[in-house]
């Protein structure tokens, strides 16, 4: 029986290094620590070695790794995307695959926190790290997302719960409001519920905006929330001594879009002239937030860039995954730890099915299913070690408590740059 | 989109649910994940005023397709909203259309709710 | 192209930290290090014939932001700048965008296209230290090293308010070997940790760091004293306070003449200001340059500015939200738990803006009026006062009067007859250049084997010819006037192997990262660990960077 401390949960923003697994002599493992869904994502991968598969039939790794080569080799406008689940080792070794083959690489921000990072270019953003968080905030805001659900030990680990060096009482340090289209159990967790009426966070963002910069206001209500209740909201948050926001699709998917996380961004930043605050993007996979920093120190740009043309240009709206995919703009596909076919529209997903398709992925992903060659790496964080970046940007080493039997990610893509390069 | 007899005129988000997730790590193309995404969730009273029984089949229909499925309640939801799980199934109701930024809209599209 | 031996013959050597300065002299280098010429195998060896031109140590740059998180924030922020400055894959190599922001991969190529082949990287946390060496392993062709900050560490300060030095020290050298860092960093020691607590700041050595009850001053000097008890081959590496402000220069006087061990001063241009009888935003160089030069444990680099686009990013949170409020433009804030915090703000530098003339003036004034070229170094707190490409913008202003005329001239009247930079007729030599860019630099950063090329030496060669000074379109769009000298190096070797000829970089060559590792009592992890287990959201056993991300290092020994 072996016993491993401080492993590193990969499935989602949150990254959790506190997990303990132990490996009994029969090959199972016991999970400690983790929440549900880290603990599925750990628990039901089984590291046995996987053959790829052509066309949906086993072959050799040989045989897979030159007919994906030759996909790319041929493609005129080859989409790379994906990448959020696996290690900044073999996401660098992705765009350097992109970069020699002139590809279009997106990656899952641009269904996800895509619009946050066009807020970011827009308007900048005040952020601080999880632990700033934990140990100041005694205020906490939750706009369009659900963390019980989401990023389950968020509240435990991170915000609502701990003990802080500056908020040694913990959860009774900290008052906390949430803002959603319905209630959920994160809702139920926290201090106020605010029902916003879909599609008018914006609207509402402005009034808080407007109420922190000490405007008075005259409607009754603002997208479903009254005027007292908005009132307070801005009140409390402009007396707190460290609030911390954070936020996720609701702003991000809803009308609006990078409009509403600008505006929650400024709404921050017009805080900070009253006291501190700091917004953090719940980012939902392990290393979308790598995946983010990976593909800007190589290229200059978070997602949606094209090397088609030798230098990176970047293109949300262009390049990104779903719009290349819906005007049929892509004639080759490499998906990497990601699954479109579950994720995206319908009509960019029968475009996918119809054009050769790659899919690098331990797990046996729905994009797996008819795709044209199919690798199965090892997963980062159970049997390859590798590096992924939390929601805030803090990178951390995986740990790996199974033995190996199959490539890296970083080692297919090694391959496929050996094979593109021939 | 007028509306039939029974029919609601809702605004559709999708999301993530805990079994959603839980059918990602036992695998996509099992049936638990294919039944945790095919359900669509309504606050109680919306059966009510609908006439039907929660469990019913729900038949959503949204500009870009539609799709039937079970019917769950959630008295946390408000009127007019219907809650899918993101995945395949709810997917078939969100256009590709992004707006430019590169993020189709999976949350607020408007859909017409009738039993089946 | 590679050789295990290569001579460099006939070039009018500029080596001052061997006493050589211009003298035809021959540099053989053999499996990476300078031989002396007697000792050189000849037999298969590449010859450069470099007569008629002027041959140098490699640039050293000891403070620049060229990778890790705040740096990749502030390229991700301004996609619009990288559009008109790309690096086409059809060069060979990987592609790259940005202007003042390159890309790792660009960084590396511009730097070795410049003639430097050592950089420091000049502010990261420990907690993303992870992040800057992946990005270093992106870029090409430079050795380098990365300095830690820590004087907003709440570890420490915990340490300073018991009085517990010992332990303090041994955090450090634990801290420098976690991070696989270089030197300890200073930024605006407990103003950061002020705006994080209270929003407030520091504004003289001697205010109370809120919750703590310590005071910049007793943070500095604990730094000061740790880094020259655990012989750090660097001293103590200050931002310090109220920078940018009328405040500035007074603190720091303050800090040269009670410097209690090796103080070096960084991007002193921003720290000079005071005010003037009028009450006018104003320089006090005459008097910076009189206490460094009184001082000889002080040293400063410039960080001169550059007119035309540049993006503001450092550790100083406080400094940075305030430069977003004046500015109005997108800011970026991070707060780093424990550590430290900081900011992003892009600005633009432009002449008719006054207090932007008097930065242009300040910075030169210091270069001018300090008179040990030993102790001053050339820099401009890339990409905070400019790009690091500029350097050879800065080099010809100090170099050539007429040419520093001619810009002062378009400059505001005002500006002008306010300042003496006009009456200043010094131009550096080129041997004092060599001196400010390498030399001085490498012996500051306690690099014994850069910055000269005497026996033992890197092979860290760089070679330019005269007529070539001046002969390639500047990097940015609006040169305007833009005169430069050493931009277009004939020939960089780095470790004796060719990284550039005829000012291109070409090859994949690799530098290795330069760490310290001070010996610590081994007892102190238990509390550390502790700390950890409280303060921190990442475990004490995952935070040290582990060895696989320094593929290539070199461990420089403490005294």
């Amino acid at each position: 029986m072996k016993n491993m401390d401080s492993v590193v949960c990969t499935f989602c923003g949150c990254l959790c290094d506190d997990i303990k697994v132990s490996s009994k002599d029969d090959g199972t493992i016991e999970i400690k620590g983790a929440c549900a869904n880290g603990k599925g994502h750990m628990e039901e991968y089984d590291p046995s070695p996987v053959s790829p598969a052509f066309r949906g039939e086993p072959v050799s790794w040989d045989k897979a790794i030159g007919e994906a080569a030759s996909i790319l080799k041929n493609a005129r406008s080859p989409l790379f995307y994906g990448l959020s689940s696996t290690a900044s080792e073999a996401q660098r070794k992705c765009v350097a695959l992109g970069d020699r083959i002139g590809a279009v690489i997106d990656t899952t921000s641009s269904v996800c926190h895509g619009p946050t990072g066009i807020a970011m270019q827009t308007f900048g953003e005040p952020t601080c790290s999880l632990g700033e968080a934990m140990n100041r905030a005694d205020f906490l805001l939750f706009w369009g997302c659900n963390p019980m659900i989401a990023h389950s030990r968020h509240f435990t680990r991170y915000s609502l719960m701990p003990k802080g060096r500056f908020v040694p009482e913990g959860r009774k340090g900290r008052r906390a409001v949430l803002v959603d289209v319905r209630e959920t159990p994160s809702a139920k967790a926290v201090d106020r519920f605010l029902r916003v009426k879909q599609g008018c966070d914006y609207e509402v963002l402005s009034a808080l905006r407007a109420l922190v910069q000490g405007k008075s206001m005259e409607a009754a209500e603002v997208g479903g929330i009254s005027r007292e209740e908005l009132v307070s909201l801005a009140e409390e948050m402009k007396g707190c001594r460290y609030g911390v926001a954070f936020f996720g699709m609701g702003l991000t998917m809803t009308s609006g879009k990078d409009l509403n996380v600008g505006q929650y961004f400024n709404l921050v930043r017009d805080l900070n002239a009253h006291t501190r605050f700091s917004v953090i993007a719940m980012r939902g996979h392990g290393n979308v937030a790598g995946a983010d920093a990976v593909l800007t120190w190589q290229t200059g740009y978070p997602f949606a860039v094209s090397l088609a043309g030798g230098v990176p240009v970047y293109g949300p709206g262009e390049f990104t995954a779903v719009d290349m995919l819906a005007r049929h703009e892509a004639d080759a596909a490499l998906i990497v730890a990601s699954d479109p076919k579950a994720h995206f529209p319908a009509e960019a997903v029968a475009w996918l099915d119809a054009i050769p398709h790659i899919v690098v992925d331990p797990a046996f992903p729905l994009t797996a299913r008819g795709a044209t060659v199919y690798l199965p790496g090892a997963q980062y964080g159970v049997d390859a070690e590798g590096t992924y970046y939390r929601m805030d940007g803090v990178p951390v080493r995986t740990r790996a408590f199974r033995e190996r039997h199959r490539p890296t990610d970083e080692e297919i893509f090694d391959r496929l740059l050996e094979e593109v390069s021939r | 989109m007028a509306e039939k007899e029974n029919s609601r005129n809702c605004v559709l988000i999708t999301g993530r649910t805990q079994a959603q997730t839980k059918g990602m790590h036992l695998g996509k193309t099992g049936d638990f994940y294919a039944n945790a995404v095919s359900v669509a969730v309504m606050h109680p009273e919306m059966f009510k005023t609908m006439g039907v029984e929660v469990g019913c089949t729900l038949r959503l229909r949204s500009d870009s397709g539609e799709i039937s499925v079970r019917s769950e309640s959630d008295p946390g939801m408000p009127a007019d909203m219907v809650f899918v799980p993101m995945g395949p199934v709810a997917n078939r109701l969100v256009g590709p259309d992004t707006g430019g930024c590169g993020m189709p809209s999976f949350k607020g599209i408007r859909v017409e709710v009738t039993p089946e | 192209m590679s050789a295990k031996t290569v001579g460099i013959i006939g070039g009018r050597l500029y080596d001052p930290a061997n006493g050589i300065e211009g003298e035809v002299r021959d540099v053989w280098i053999r499996d990476g290090s300078v031989v002396a010429p007697d000792e050189a195998d000849r037999n298969g060896a590449m010859i450069i014939d470099a007569a008629g031109m002027n041959v140098m140590p490699g640039g050293v740059d000891l403070h620049s932001h060229i990778a890790g998180a705040k740096v990749n924030h502030g390229r991700k922020m301004c996609p619009e700048e990288h559009a008109a400055h790309k690096r086409s894959r059809l060069e060979g190599g990987r592609s790259g965008a940005g202007f003042t922001v390159p890309t790792p991969y660009m960084t590396g190529c511009m730097y070795a296209e410049m003639g430097y082949t050592t950089v420091m990287e000049a502010a990261c946390a420990p907690l993303v230290a992870r992040h800057s060496h992946e990005e270093l392993e992106d870029m090409p062709f430079l050795d380098r090293g990365m300095l830690i900050t820590m004087g907003n560490n709440e570890f420490l300060f915990d340490c300073i308010a018991k009085g517990e030095m010992e332990l303090a020290r041994d955090f450090i050298a634990w801290t420098l070997k976690a991070a696989r860092g270089y030197g300890i960093k200073v930024v605006n020691p407990g103003g950061v940790e002020n705006w994080k607590s209270s929003r407030s700041n520091v504004g003289s050595w001697d205010q109370d760091v809120y919750g703590f009850g310590i005071t910049p001053g007793k943070i500095l000097e604990t730094l000061t004293w740790a880094a020259d008890s655990l012989g750090l081959p660097h001293g103590v590496h200050l931002h310090g306070l109220n920078l940018g402000t009328t405040e500035s220069a007074e603190h720091t006087l303050r800090s040269v003449r009670e410097a209690s061990g090796r103080l070096h001063l960084t991007h002193l241009q921003f720290m000079s200001y005071g005010k003037d009888k009028k009450g006018r935003f104003a320089n006090r160089t005459q008097e910076l340059a009189d206490a460094v030069n009184a001082n000889s444990n002080v040293t400063f680099d410039v960080g001169q500015i550059v007119f035309g686009p540049a993006t503001t990013m450092t550790s100083d949170g406080p400094f940075q939200y305030n430069l977003g409020r004046m500015t109005g433009h997108k800011w970026f804030g991070g707060d780093e738990e424990n550590e430290t915090g900081g900011g992003i703000v892009p600005i633009r530098y432009s002449r008719k803006n006054k207090v932007n003339a008097l930065q242009w003036v300040t910075g030169l004034e210091l270069f001018l009026l300090a008179k040990d070229p030993w102790r001053v170094f050339l820099t401009t707190d890339h990409p905070n006062a400019g790009p690091f490409f500029c350097y050879p913008q800065v080099i010809n202003l100090l170099m050539d009067r007429s040419y520093r005329m001619e810009v002062l001239e378009t400059l505001p009247e005002s500006v002008r007859k306010r300042t003496i930079l006009g009456e200043i007729k010094r131009e550096y030599s080129l041997g004092e250049i060599v001196t400010i860019t390498r030399a001085a630099p490498a012996r500051v950063l306690g690099l014994v084997k850069k910055g000269h090329l005497g026996p033992g030496a890197d092979g860290d060669v760089a070679i330019f010819h005269p007529a070539d000074d001046g002969c390639r379109q500047p990097k940015c769009r609006s040169a305007n006037g833009c005169k430069r000298k050493m931009d277009f190096p004939r020939w960089v070797i780095k470790g004796g192997e060719i990284i550039v000829k005829n000012g291109k970089a070409a090859g994949e060559i690799h530098g290795k990262t330069l760490h310290v590792a001070p010996p610590f009592d081994a007892s102190v992890e238990k509390v550390i660990r502790e700390h950890f287990g409280k303060y921190y959201t990442v475990s004490f056993d995952n935070y040290p960077v582990q060895d696989c991300y320094l593929p290539s290092k070199e461990e420089v020994p403490c005294r």
